[in-house]
């Protein structure tokens, strides 16, 4: 049983918003203060508990309360309600640069910076190299940071921030900064926070990274819970909220519109998406290399004119790895009033072997999206093992001929 | 490029039915490959096992809360040097005289009030007017050093937390560092200040000896301590109502003329008795002026004082650790929701 690290019981967040700040505001609005008070919970009865050693991503749409519930973490924010209690040192990464001062030079910053985040002159002292060089900015440690680029200024402060020494990291979307190869090295850091033991908690709007380097993922949507686990789950369930909450966007958008004003949006949906195989539906696992067609069913409420239907291929984590449509294949399609379907024929499914998920979409003649039918259908593929991957390329071996 | 678009190479992943081939040497402990776990994960996790847990961010409570807030503060010190140093630094950083307009601010006001008050007025004694301030100059610049002690650290100690907001808002540190790290650079300019004061009193061949130091010591103490609690509590309440930094502004300035900076004692105990003169004695920094103008002021020995100064002295040093107690425990409530109010 791994020891809890952080143990976050049924904590609540309010925010009272006020709308005077000034004393005269303030007697003025006398009495009558709760017309300028606003009630706002970031957070409702969340509870979790994580354990020694993971990587917890915590997901969501803007302002669902993830980066509240990291501050609370931190203790630089408390709960209106519940208890949050840790065990170790902390950190927190919430924003490059905390403190670095920009008369200052970039040396005088480090060692300022370094002791906001827990670092011990001495530490310092001792990484001080180390984080020059990690930064990649030798020459203008001894500038003032007001002259650094935007570029070298992030450099130097994640290279101080990797060199905190904490058991709980939090990360708060800090991770991608600086150009590829600087992006690399951070994320070697990270993993190697991870080999570490060190328990990592990231807020990220890239569910990609979240997919790729947690173990758990918890999806807050106006300050609730409504998935905590494996990453694909919760990547899932987000993603079906952000379809969701789209969908209500157009629908939205429909009403207050007048129908006229946009034609381009007819009423039309991907009813389902169908996979075939020799004419058949398909059924249970498909070797790898045989034909199979997807095959889309639309219905059109509204006459679609000039119209485009598209479908992709994406990973169980949501990363997309193939997709087309009919614009792309260069096919025009008929006008179409009432429901059809359409075929997408694959001669070889030269894909890797695992399991995907397949959508389908209608798009209007400018290219804005009508609906998307996500998690249409799902594809799993058979092989030998002989590869890995999301290709398969059927390739063989020899021995070189020179 | 997002890291996201890394080649697939860095991605240690775990799909339904692949197996993703080579996991690079230092990769992820994900729950596929535990077993590989670093020795220095295990200590870790052995370590972490054997503490309790502990809430999160700063303690409540009265009397815990002061231990646990002295313990915090304390071991800050790095930080706290550090941000002195920051203070120092920025202020006349691209200045070509540097340190030495800190200096500048007093000794102008030196000359102002020693030509206009001190000869036009005539509240310098000279021959002519033998019922005026001897050695008014350095009457003047005592207490002008003591007094801009004072209202350095309360005008930038109560705006302190509100100039920090940004580090605050990211990061939890004992939030009294701020304030304590203005109070620190105003200690270190005070010092200057000090020094020219002394370097006065040894030109005009008046250098305070022997027991007169004491009023020093204790004026000091009782200036450190009593302008600490009120910047702790000004820069906490500043925060949740902003009017506050605009009216000390204006308080800093009242009570200068309410404490015997300019004039000396001798005019107000003509001037007030009874309840009206106890009212004017029990200002702070009446008796802090008065005490440093005891030591520094030799030219003064003769001028009537206050008989009690050094037993008023040490009953408001009490008073003051006292508020500076209620203070810093005001300040760690409030300290609560600094993050949101900012």
């Amino acid at each position: 049983m791994p020891t809890t690290v952080i143990e976050i019981a049924d904590v609540s967040k309010r925010f009272v918003i006020r709308k005077d700040k000034s004393l005269k505001e303030r007697v003025v609005n006398f009495g009558r203060s709760n017309l300028h008070k606003d009630d706002f919970w970031a957070l409702r009865n969340v509870s979790m508990e994580i354990s020694c050693g993971t990587t917890v991503g915590l997901i969501g749409p803007n302002g669902s309360g993830k980066s509240t519930l990291l501050k609370m973490i931190g203790g630089i924010m408390q709960p209106t309600n519940g208890s949050i209690r840790l065990r170790g040192r902390i950190a927190a990464l919430l924003e490059l640069g905390a403190g670095f001062h920009p008369d200052l030079t970039g040396r005088e910053n480090v060692y300022l910076n370094a002791a906001i985040l827990g670092i011990t002159r001495e530490q310092t002292n001792r990484y001080f190299d180390a984080i020059v060089d990690f930064s990649g900015i030798e020459q203008f440690i001894d500038t003032q940071v007001k002259f650094y680029s935007s570029g070298m200024y992030v450099r130097l402060a994640f290279a101080v921030a990797v060199h905190v020494d904490p058991d709980i990291l939090l990360v708060d979307e800090v991770l991608a900064v600086g150009d590829e190869p600087f992006q690399r090295k951070c994320m070697d850091r990270i993993r190697g926070f991870q080999h570490e033991g060190r328990t990592i908690v990231i807020v990220s709007h890239s569910l990609d990274q979240v997919a790729e380097l947690c173990d758990r993922a918890i999806a807050l949507e106006s300050g609730v819970v409504i998935a905590d686990g494996a990453p694909r789950e919760a990547l899932r369930a987000l993603r079906f909220e952000f379809e969701h909450t789209r969908q209500e966007e157009i629908e939205r958008q429909r009403v207050t519109a007048d129908v006229a004003a946009e034609p381009e949006r007819p009423r039309a949906v991907v009813e389902r998406i169908e996979l075939l195989s020799l004419g058949r539906p398909l059924e249970g696992a498909l070797e790898v290399g045989s034909p199979v067609t997807v095959r889309l069913h639309v219905r059109a409420d509204e006459p679609l004119r000039d119209w485009i239907l598209g479908f992709g291929i994406e990973t169980a984590t949501g990363q997309s790895i193939y997709g087309t449509n009919t614009r792309l294949l260069g096919e025009s399609l008929a006008p179409l009033s009432g429901r059809a379907s359409y075929d997408f024929s694959i001669p070889a499914a030269t894909i890797g072997e695992g399991s995907y998920t397949l959508h389908g979409a209608i798009a209007g003649h400018t290219g804005a999206e009508i609906h998307r039918l996500i998690e249409g259908a799902t594809l799993s593929l058979r092989a030998d093992g002989r590869e890995t991957g999301f290709v398969h390329l059927g390739l063989t071996f020899s021995p070189g001929t020179s | 490029m997002t890291v996201a678009n890394l080649p697939a190479s860095l991605g240690f992943l775990l799909l339904e039915g692949i197996v993703w081939a080579g996991p690079r040497p230092g990769s992820t402990p994900r729950a596929a490959n535990r077993e590989q776990m670093t020795n220095e994960s295990q200590v870790r996790a052995a370590r972490l096992a054997t503490e309790p847990l502990r809430a999160a961010g700063p303690r409540q409570g009265f009397v815990r809360g002061t231990v646990q807030s002295l313990r915090d503060i304390v071991g800050q010190g790095e930080l706290l040097g550090l941000l002195v140093r920051r203070e120092l630094k920025a202020r006349y950083k691209d200045s070509m005289f540097g340190f030495f307009w800190s200096l500048a601010k007093p000794l102008a006001m030196l000359l102002v009030y020693y030509i206009a008050i001190g000869k036009f007025l005539g509240a310098e004694s000279s021959p002519r007017n033998p019922g005026g301030i001897p050695s008014f100059a350095v009457f003047i610049f005592t207490g002008l050093t003591a007094w801009q002690l004072f209202s350095d650290i309360i005008v930038s100690g109560t705006g302190s937390i509100v100039a920090n907001g940004g580090l605050i808002k990211k990061v939890y540190l004992p939030r009294e560092v701020f304030p304590l790290s203005v109070i620190g650079a105003a200690l270190f300019n005070f010092g200057i200040q000090l020094a020219v004061l002394i370097g006065a009193t040894i030109a005009s061949r008046q250098f305070p000896t022997g027991e007169r130091w004491w009023y020093f010591v204790l004026s000091l103490a009782v200036m450190i301590v009593f302008s600490t609690a009120l910047a702790l509590l000004l820069a906490a309440v500043n925060v949740y109502l902003r009017d506050v930094q605009y009216l000390v502004e204006i308080l800093i300035m009242i009570f200068f003329w309410a404490s015997p900076v300019i004039y000396s004692w001798a005019l107000v105990d003509a001037h007030l008795d009874g309840i009206l003169q106890d009212v004017y004695l029990a200002n702070p920094m009446t008796q802090v002026v008065m005490g440093f103008q005891r030591t520094f002021w030799v030219a003064g020995d003769g001028q009537p004082y206050p008989s009690q100064l050094l037993q008023s002295l040490w009953i408001t040093l009490g008073a003051s650790v006292l508020l500076l107690w209620v203070s810093q425990r005001v300040f760690s409530r409030l300290q609560a929701n600094f993050a949101q109010e900012l």
